[in-house]
């Protein structure tokens, strides 16, 4: 195949690749061997992938292909590569979680989510970075190293999924999968020009997710389309009865909706609460032009106060160290991953201690401390079952104002992306980049982050929010879809095609193969 | 303890003490699989080879609730006579140790399935009325092998091993409330509640209740106060006290060990303790004034358990026969007076009586066999009477062939004889050891001639009209056939040849 062909195949969406395949234009290994090449290229750079398994990955394009030309039917992503985040586990790859404790541990078993891409016939090409844990927002924390945005490599490619919303934005993969426990998924897909998706919580299997917070962790799909986005959703979403959490119900008509660009009627809420100090004003400018761009496409927009979302970062910061602190208590090096200090004389419980001190780190640390001081007999009450308390209030704020609106929108992020190293001394100027997305974690419904243009002061991505009750997941890509149409039409492209070109490794030109 | 303190006698003690005890016993449930995965829950199988991510907490895996272990708890409970939650909640139970693979526990903590309850026993013909707290549902944890060092435990152990097929077993927490006024019974009647328990938990068919294998765990909390105080006094938590013999030996070491440390005027510390089989004894473990922060919270990876009135009454309609409604039933079956009956339960033939009379023995009979012969057998073996080797089909056999008159009291002991000493089935024995009652006349009548020629005094009495003295020559008789004459017929010809 001529490189220029290759370099085509990486451009394309997870929807126009598997046509291409089913049709017989392209094989899927030709596909992936494409997007391996764009890997090998770019990621000196782009430093997205913790591990990449050409040799699996090509396995699995075979597969494909066989069963395209046995004539057996094959699904809807059939063929597709897919950037898998290291915090699922896979039988057949190493599962670090972006933790050194976890380095090289390669997991017996798949997770639910891994299963059913390898059912759908999606290729994984390898296994993304993120913050240690799961525990950022910019892949600073990660114990190998941040990974960048294609956008201006010195900037944050977003956390915690950093590294598949890196991969996505920068064509290594037209498909990625992030989890969400604080804005995980929209708050890199905003900083990178994409698509993310937050499933209502349960609608996604966490069998096999490492945990970071059960109660919020959810994962979901990133992707460079809303089209692809709810493809991937569709292909990984449904009951596992493996996840007691996970729901019972059918899967929302994601793709129809995505389909159905149409906003005709619908009636949109601006949360009040979520502009102001602290919101730049370039965020501001776009948000507020999509606003106004819904209200011309028939949508009726109406300002709705959620008084207890500024509640919900406090309450998060309780709650999900709280969990943490008890789901990473099993890293204790007696069964798996790193184990330190055992000389043979040291007891368990010092080998404990000198295992989780050489294996976490700082953020991680700073938080199963949070967690575990406020579990604590005596203050209880006090930080776990207030944060509780108050996160019914915010899933009441949410109650009250669905029943005023279909969907509630916002920005995705107070900022666009910031510096490498800018907020990694300040946690709490770190915490901030997910002051928006937390309330749909800590409610569990749904929500999506689609691009909304670039801040006119930076040039960089500001991300839409859109949140709808849970279960009623179709309703945020009906309005994904809306404004993606609208803003290419007005644009006459996609928002990425204005990123800028990588640096290929030692290739002459963008997209080469090798 | 201190040194000042000196350890008092028991009578002593309770006599100048009041004790209150408490009870936590912990019961292996046998369902097929696990609490939280599929994995098997067969005792002794091979090291670490039921389990799978789930029962290792491997990174991502996550647990769901197994139905029939919630069936089984709510079963327990309502055996207790206990209400059971409309709704309820999993708790994680936060600790570091080796054997838990998560490093919690999944337990239930302030909203446990089945509270307020109660079970009743009998002691020395006295009620007393246990109340349970609550009962709730957990996981087991592995199971520990600490190789070398001098105490068994993890410290000082030069390494350890731990096998992950217990982990994850469910365990059924039942806890007492606090128990007073038993006095200087105490022991007894904790004892005695173990085994009502045990028995219970057996009747209800959700646990082979194998305290030998660790399926039934005892903690047991002692405390006293003078007689007549109004508060009661510190308690010690003796932990993992596994037979029913030393559950009562533990409460009386307690209450011993603690009369001597309030009499030197110390403080009973709170603590947990240690039992030690071979003395009976209790030394310190852990100080519980320094206890660990469990850090409980509310399970997040499974859902509440929310039994609905239906399925709970569904249960309850099917709960078997109780224990204490069985005995009540039997005893009036069988005409057995109060004491009849308690020297049946203290021995532990009320199964084998039933299980003999089921296969066909008179319950006289039975009784008869068990609490005399079998008990004395028992007894010179130094095992319990269900181990010994004889079933009740077999007795209910030797109580047929006595019935029929093949064989009297004297050969039927010589037949049980042999059965417990491996010899065989009933008939076996009889054909071996060639024991049949002889009721021919031509064999009989030899003996009885030869009675007669050996005892011409005796004769001459009977001759004169004192019949009675017929006895001394039909034991005659007998003893020159070793037992085997038909006595009954040896009179009649005796007393046809005199008078």
């Amino acid at each position: 195949m001529a490189a220029d062909t290759g370099a085509e195949l990486t451009r394309l969406t997870a929807a126009q690749i598997a046509a291409t395949i089913a049709s017989g234009q392209a094989s899927a290994v030709e596909v992936t061997q494409a997007h391996l090449d764009r890997v090998a290229a770019v990621e000196p750079d782009v430093h997205a992938f913790l591990h990449v398994a050409p040799e699996l990955a090509l396995a699995a394009a075979r597969e494909v292909d066989r069963k395209r030309s046995a004539g057996e039917p094959l699904g809807p992503l059939a063929g597709v590569p897919l950037a898998l985040k290291d915090v699922i586990a896979t039988a057949d790859m190493p599962t670090t979680c972006g933790s050194k404790i976890l380095e090289g541990w390669r997991p017996p078993y798949d997770a639910t989510i891994t299963a059913r891409l390898r059912q759908a016939g999606v290729i994984i090409l390898g296994k993304t970075n993120m913050d240690e844990f799961a525990m950022g927002s910019s892949t600073e924390n990660s114990a190998y190293g941040p990974s960048r945005n294609p956008w201006d490599l010195s900037r944050i490619p977003g956390g915690s999924s950093g590294g598949s919303s890196a991969a996505v934005t920068a064509y290594e993969a037209p498909l990625g999968i992030g989890t969400d426990t604080g804005g995980s998924i929209r708050q890199p897909a905003a900083v990178c020009g994409i698509v993310g998706m937050k499933p209502t919580y349960g609608g996604s299997s966490r069998y096999g997710l490492v945990a970071f917070a059960s109660s919020l962790d959810t994962p979901g799909p990133l992707t460079r389309t809303v089209l692809d986005a709810a493809l991937l959703h569709e292909a990984i979403s449904g009951h596992d009865w493996r996840d007691s959490t996970s729901v019972d119900a059918p899967v929302p008509p994601v793709v129809a909706a995505a389909r159905h660009a149409d906003v005709s009627g619908l009636r949109v809420g601006v949360v009040a609460e979520f502009s102001g100090d602290g919101y730049q004003p370039g965020v501001l400018t776009r948000f507020n032009e999509t606003v106004e761009l819904l209200e011309s496409l028939g949508a009726k927009v109406v300002e709705v106060s959620c008084p207890h979302f500024l509640y919900a970062l406090p309450a998060y910061y309780l709650i999900a160290p709280s969990e943490a602190s008890s789901n990473l208590a099993r890293f204790d090096g007696m069964r798996y991953g790193l184990r330190t200090g055992d000389d043979g004389t040291a007891s368990a419980d010092e080998v404990m201690s000198a295992t989780r001190a050489a294996g976490f780190g700082a953020e991680v640390k700073r938080r199963i401390m949070l967690g575990t001081y406020a579990l604590s007999s005596g203050y209880y009450d006090a930080y776990y079952g207030k944060a509780q308390q108050v996160r019914t209030l915010i899933c009441r704020d949410f109650d009250a104002a669905f029943e005023q609106v279909d969907v509630l929108i916002s920005p995705t992020t107070p900022t666009t992306a910031f510096a490498i190293g800018e907020r990694a001394d300040d946690p709490m100027a770190m915490y901030l980049a997910d002051l928006c997305t937390i309330p749909s974690d800590l409610a569990g419904n749904a929500a999506i982050s689609v691009p909304c243009g670039l801040a006119p002061e930076d040039g960089l991505p500001v991300g839409l929010q859109v949140m709808a009750p849970p279960l009623a997941d179709d309703r945020t890509y009906r309005v994904a879809a809306a404004v993606e149409a609208a803003l290419e039409q007005r644009w006459g492209a996609p928002l990425l095609a204005r990123a800028p070109a990588l640096r290929t490794a030692g290739l002459p030109v963008d997209g080469g193969t090798r | 303890m201190s040194d000042l303190a000196q350890l008092v006698s028991y009578d002593d003690a309770v006599a100048r003490y009041e004790p209150v005890i408490g009870l936590e016993t912990h019961v292996e449930l046998g369902t097929t699989t696990k609490m939280f995965c599929g994995c098997r829950t067969t005792f002794g199988l091979d090291p670490n080879t039921a389990v799978c991510p789930v029962c290792l907490g491997l990174p991502g895996s996550l647990p769901v609730a197994n139905r029939a272990a919630i069936e089984y708890t709510i079963r327990i409970g309502l055996a207790l006579n206990c209400s059971i939650a409309s709704w309820c909640r999993f708790a994680r139970k936060n600790y570091f140790y080796p054997d838990m693979p998560k490093d919690f526990q999944i337990s239930q903590y302030d909203e446990p399935l089945c509270i307020d309850g109660f079970l009743e026993v009998t002691v020395e013909g006295q009620v007393f009325r246990i109340g349970i707290e609550r009962v709730h549902l957990e996981e087991d944890t592995g199971k520990s092998l600490h190789v070398g060092g001098a105490t068994g435990r993890i410290h000082g152990a030069d390494y350890s091993l731990v096998d992950y097929n217990r982990a994850g077993i469910p365990l059924v927490e039942v806890v007492t409330k606090p128990v007073t006024g038993t006095g200087a019974l105490a022991p007894v009647v904790a004892r005695a509640y173990v085994t009502e328990l045990r028995d219970l938990l057996r009747s209800l068919g959700v646990s082979d209740v194998r305290m030998e294998e660790g399926s039934l765990r005892c903690d047991v909390n002692t405390s006293l106060a003078p007689v007549g105080a109004a508060e009661w006094g510190t308690r010690s938590e003796t932990k993992n006290v596994n037979s029913l013999r030393s559950v009562e030996r533990a409460v009386r070491s307690e209450i011993e060990r603690q009369a001597g440390v309030l009499d030197a005027g110390q403080r009973v510390v709170q603590e947990t303790r240690h039992f030690h089989e071979n003395d009976g004894t209790t030394t310190s473990g852990r100080s519980k004034e320094e206890a660990q922060d469990y850090r409980y919270f509310p399970e997040p990876d499974l859902v509440p358990v929310a039994p609905d009135a239906d399925w709970v009454e569904s249960i309850r309609a099917a709960l078997p026969e109780l224990p204490a409604a069985r005995r009540a039933r039997l005893q009036a079956e069988w005409g057995l007076s109060d004491q009849d009956m308690a020297a049946l339960l203290n021995i532990g033939a009320l199964d084998l009586v039933g299980e003999t009379v089921a296969a066909g023995a008179s319950p006289a009979d039975a009784r008869k066999w068990w609490l005399g012969e079998l008990a004395m057998h028992a007894n010179k073996a130094g095992v319990e009477l269900p181990d010994l080797a004889v079933t009740p089909a077999q007795v209910a056999r030797v109580a047929e062939l006595v019935h029929s008159g093949a064989l009297n009291d004297k050969l039927a002991r010589q037949v049980l004889e042999g059965v417990v000493a491996g010899e065989g089935s009933p008939d076996e024995v009889v054909a071996a050891r060639g024991l049949a009652v002889v009721s021919d006349d031509g064999a009989l009548t030899e003996a009885v001639d030869a009675a007669i020629a050996a005892n011409p005094e005796i004769a001459a009495k009977i001759r004169e009209g004192k019949v009675a003295a017929a006895g001394a020559l039909v034991g005659a008789v007998m003893k020159a056939t070793r037992g085997q004459a038909d006595a009954g017929r040896a009179r009649e010809l005796i007393l046809q040849r005199l008078t």
